[in-house]
């Protein structure tokens, strides 16, 4: 067996392998920022493929059925799960991100149909990118509601 | 009282277990065959009482107990008594127990076996599985258990195992119900074929660690455990297209498949499982591959504990997120505990198991085998990547990088492409030969030139295949992939010139009257290739069986898959599979999308379809405490009526009066043809008013393909897996040891 011939095929199929990630990369990532990075580095994102979390606030959400657009804005939440967590969960991080004022916040528009968990206190994860304009050009939106389905443990009670 | 009886079973069950494990390695040592009987009578006896426990769990849930913290998540009055049995593995800690209940009927089922061969592998099979069987009742018995309580005390109300001082039991009215999402027959039977799959699979590690342990080096392990790897891939892939048709049936997005990190996660041993359901046949064959083969089958169990972690920890967060849970660093101490010991005793072996034959040609099958091998391990590379690469992204650079489905489509799909083509030539290949006794010599300036005109043609076209295909790299990826066919093909000639004539003129069609789109003609090209060359293989063989045999055509094709099971059942798998790209190609390449609110007597129109907005309804459902809201369309193509659809939503409350929503549901009205699906959801509407309802609609061409392919692909695999004795007398060793028949398994 001409070990050498096998070798190479392997280290070829190998850089393939990088190449493809490599390439696929710059094409396709996503950076996950939260809307506090966003507002601090507003220069850094132009272009960039973003998705950005947020809390809703309820009454910003705006939606012509004519056109399909949605407008809504979103206050910041952290981007860490230990530090949503830390500070009482999801639910309780939303409610906290709607009712303070002082928090960061951006405009978003989707255009596309009413999604329906879109609501007050939602948590919006959104992919798309910052216009020039800084406003949040959502290309993609995931909603989350902290419900009774997603919650292991009920209000009233609490996991061992 | 039931609940303790439940509960306390489960921990006999442990018990015995552990005692299997114990008396198995006692067996060993002491070189006592009574110990090893006992642990074998331990393993049997494990089965029966986790039947038991689980009975008794279903007992609970069937009739609302909701002081039982786990009857309370997953169940409500509203369910009706079948969702409430299929609530067992509705959540974590049910979910758990089934998964031990699965393992311990395989486990058992594997303990009953004749063994008179192979008597030597008995305790250390009975070793692994008790291992794994115990961890996951451990599990259980700790951390999730299924059967706890929800007791009050001073502190609030909480789920104990035991009752803490002061408290007395909680018993809330009525039950949180399963996520109406799963309340879907598709639902009811994913999980199930998942575990089923993922359990299977642990009979083959076991098989694999016995044969390391004793020395072994011969390819017993894999003829015993042949058939259980193909029924474990069976059930994985139908769990995974199961899961594909759910999402597809309920989620309402118009897809199948999201590159989810929990799809990923089932998709990874599949990747790996398939890789060694090829590898195993080299071995078997030519005595090669022996370490190769170990690595893929520790690989594959190690991702399957890892699957199932991942599918039920909710450290990520995707759709599957249903449940939730602390157990993740035990399942992870777990899988490297495992790792490392299997590892080691591969390493200790490694010697032993060098191969018997040496592979003398790149072209030989087997050398087309490991390049197939290679390309399943890179696709799961790549996936493993694309998990963890928002972690790495933050170690590495700080921000936090993650990636989509564009990522995972654009790097897999010309390894997916390859391992396509691979399909074409593999079945003309021979075992061995190298190429200068099959194929004829190179001619080189023909091959040059063959090689030259695409990089030609690229250069000319670079800037429109630039705008077309959307980024450079995939330019240079979709020329690689022409290249590598083109040169295999020319190698090929003699044996492929017919099937390749036939893949280009298909694909000129295509190019005139369906697509332009090069990566979607670079697809159909190898799809319809592969479907020649492996009809042909069909042709060719029913043929040659009929001059031979003196039988008709449907006899002599009969005949031949039955006497051949494994070969033949594995081109029809290859045919499924192709169909299966053609609805991929299709709903990927060209899905079309429109949205819009009309009014009613109003129509939208989208790809040649007219869909005509008639009418809406909504009402309640009380016992179910549902509210529906029907619309009804007429779907015309050109002027030509089709019929109505009736896309819903569903909304579901928490309580009877029908006051507080939770979870609102978007059923499609679909209307499938070969050609195409349409795909219809109803967004919204206004309440009282004509200004009507908006609507969104997806044409997913070709998607039925799909659902057709996965049907022949169950059987092609049920053909392939089927017991048979002659099967094994008729795979005949091309390697120089003497030829042993043996015993179907």
């Amino acid at each position: 067996m001409k070990v050498n011939k096998f070798l190479v095929g392997g280290l070829f199929i190998l850089a393939a392998v990088v190449f493809l990630i490599v390439a696929s990369s710059q094409a396709n990532s996503e950076f996950f920022m939260t809307v506090d990075e966003l507002n601090v580095q507003n220069a850094n994102v132009a272009g960039k493929n973003l998705r950005v979390s947020g809390a809703i606030i309820g009454s910003t959400i705006q939606y012509d059925a004519q056109t399909l657009t949605l407008t809504f804005d979103v206050a910041h939440v952290p981007g860490d799960n230990a530090e949503i967590e830390a500070q009482g969960g999801l639910a309780e991080v939303l409610h906290q991100a709607v009712i303070d004022p002082s928090r960061s916040r951006i405009s978003v528009i989707y255009v596309g149909p009413k999604p329906d968990l879109l609501r007050d206190e939602a948590q919006a994860i959104m992919t798309g990118h910052m216009g020039e304009d800084g406003i949040f050009y959502a290309d993609e939106l995931l909603l989350k509601c902290p419900t009774r389905y997603e919650e292991a443990v009920p209000e009233q009670a609490s996991s061992n | 009282m039931i609940a303790d009886f439940g509960y306390g079973i489960l921990v006999v069950s442990l018990v015995v277990a552990l005692y299997s494990v114990a008396a198995a390695a006692m067996g060993v040592i002491n070189k006592s065959s009574p110990l090893i009987e006992s642990a074998r009578r331990a393993m049997l006896l494990t089965w029966p009482l986790i039947s038991i426990s689980a009975l008794a769990l279903i007992y609970l849930l069937v009739n609302n107990h909701y002081e039982i913290s786990f009857v309370y998540e997953v169940t409500s009055s509203s369910m009706p008594t079948y969702l409430k049995i299929t609530a067992w593995w509705g959540g974590q800690a049910g979910s758990l127990v089934f998964w031990s209940w699965l393992m311990s009927a395989f486990a058992s089922l594997v303990t009953l076996r004749k063994w008179d061969r192979d008597r030597e592998f008995l305790p250390y099979v009975i070793i692994v599985a008790s291992i794994t069987l115990a961890f996951f009742l451990t599990m259980s018995v700790v951390f999730e258990n299924p059967f706890a309580r929800l007791y009050q005390t001073p502190e609030g109300i909480a789920a104990h195992t035991f009752a803490p001082a002061n408290s007395v039991v909680f018993t809330p009215e009525d039950g949180r119900g399963l996520n109406p999402l799963l309340r879907h027959p598709g639902m009811i039977i994913h999980p199930p074929m998942l575990y089923l799959g993922f359990v299977s699979f642990v009979i083959p590690f076991a098989f694999a660690m016995a044969a390391l342990i004793t020395g072994r080096s011969d390819d017993r392990w894999i003829r015993i455990t042949r058939r259980w790897t193909l029924w474990a891939w069976l059930f994985l892939s139908f769990g995974l297209v199961l899961g594909g048709r759910w999402a597809y049936d309920v989620l309402g997005w118009g897809g199948y498949w999201g590159w989810d990190p929990v799809e990923i996660a089932a998709f990874m041993p599949w990747l790996t499982g398939t890789a060694f359901l090829h590898s195993v046949m080299i071995q078997e064959k030519r005595g090669q591959f022996k370490q190769w083969n170990m690595i893929l089958v520790i690989l594959t169990y190690a991702l399957v504990i890892f699957g199932t972690f991942l599918t039920r920890s909710g450290v990520l967060s995707s759709v599957h997120a249903f449940a939730n849970s602390p157990i993740g660093p035990f399942f992870m101490g777990f899988v490297a505990l495992t790792l490392i010991v299997s590892l080691a005793l591969l390493i200790w072996r490694w010697p032993e198991l060098n191969s018997e034959t040496e592979m003398k040609s790149m072209l030989s099958r087997e050398a087309l085998f490991l390049l197939n091998n290679l390309l399943f391990m890179s696709v799961l590379v790549i996936c493993f990547v694309g998990v963890i690469y928002p972690l790495v992204s933050e170690l590495a650079t700080g921000a936090k990088v993650t990636v989509g489905p564009p990522w995972y489509e654009f790097s897999t799909s010309p390894l997916f492409a390859m391992l396509m083509f691979l399909m074409a030539i593999a079945p003309l290949s021979s075992w061995g030969l190298s190429s200068q006794e099959k194929l004829s010599n190179l001619n080189k300036p023909v091959l040059g030139g063959i090689l030259a005109l695409p990089v030609l043609v690229f250069a000319i076209f670079w800037k429109q295949l630039t705008f077309m295909i959307g980024s450079w790299p995939g330019v240079v990826i979709a020329l690689a992939v022409i290249l590598a066919v083109a040169a295999l093909m020319y190698i090929f000639r003699k044996l492929i010139w017919l099937a390749a004539v036939l893949a280009a003129v298909s694909t000129v069609y295509l190019y005139f009257t369906y697509t332009q789109n090069i990566i979607a003609l670079i697809g159909f090209f190898l799809i319809v290739l592969v479907l020649a060359v492996t009809i042909r293989e069909f042709w060719r063989a029913v043929r040659a069986r009929q001059n031979s045999q003196q039988e008709n055509f449907a006899l002599a094709f009969a005949r031949l898959i039955g006497r051949n099971r494994r070969r033949y059942g594995g081109y029809i798998i290859h045919v499924s599979m192709m169909l299966m790209a053609v609805g991929i190609l299709g709903i990927e390449m060209f899905q079309k999308e429109t949205q819009g609110q009309v009014a009613a007597g109003e129509a939208l129109t989208i790809s040649g379809y007219t869909v005509k907005f008639e009418d809406i309804a909504s009402w309640n459902n009380p016992p179910e405490q549902v509210n529906y809201t029907r619309a009804v369309v007429g779907i015309y193509k050109g002027d030509q009526y089709l019929g109505q659809l009736y896309p819903r939503k569903d909304m579901y409350f928490s309580d009877r009066q029908m006051l507080n929503p939770t979870q609102p549901m978007s059923i499609p009205g679909n209307f499938s043809s070969f050609k195409d699906d349409l795909y219809v959801l109803l967004v919204d509407w206004e309440p009282a008013s004509a200004s009507g309802a908006t609507f969104k609609i997806y044409v997913n061409p070709l998607v039925n393909w799909l659902w057709i392919g996965s049907l022949l692909f169950f059987i092609g695999v049920v053909i392939a897996a089927w017991p048979d004795k002659e099967a094994e007398y008729a795979t005949a060793r091309v390697r120089n040891k003497a030829y042993q028949p043996s015993s179907a398994d």
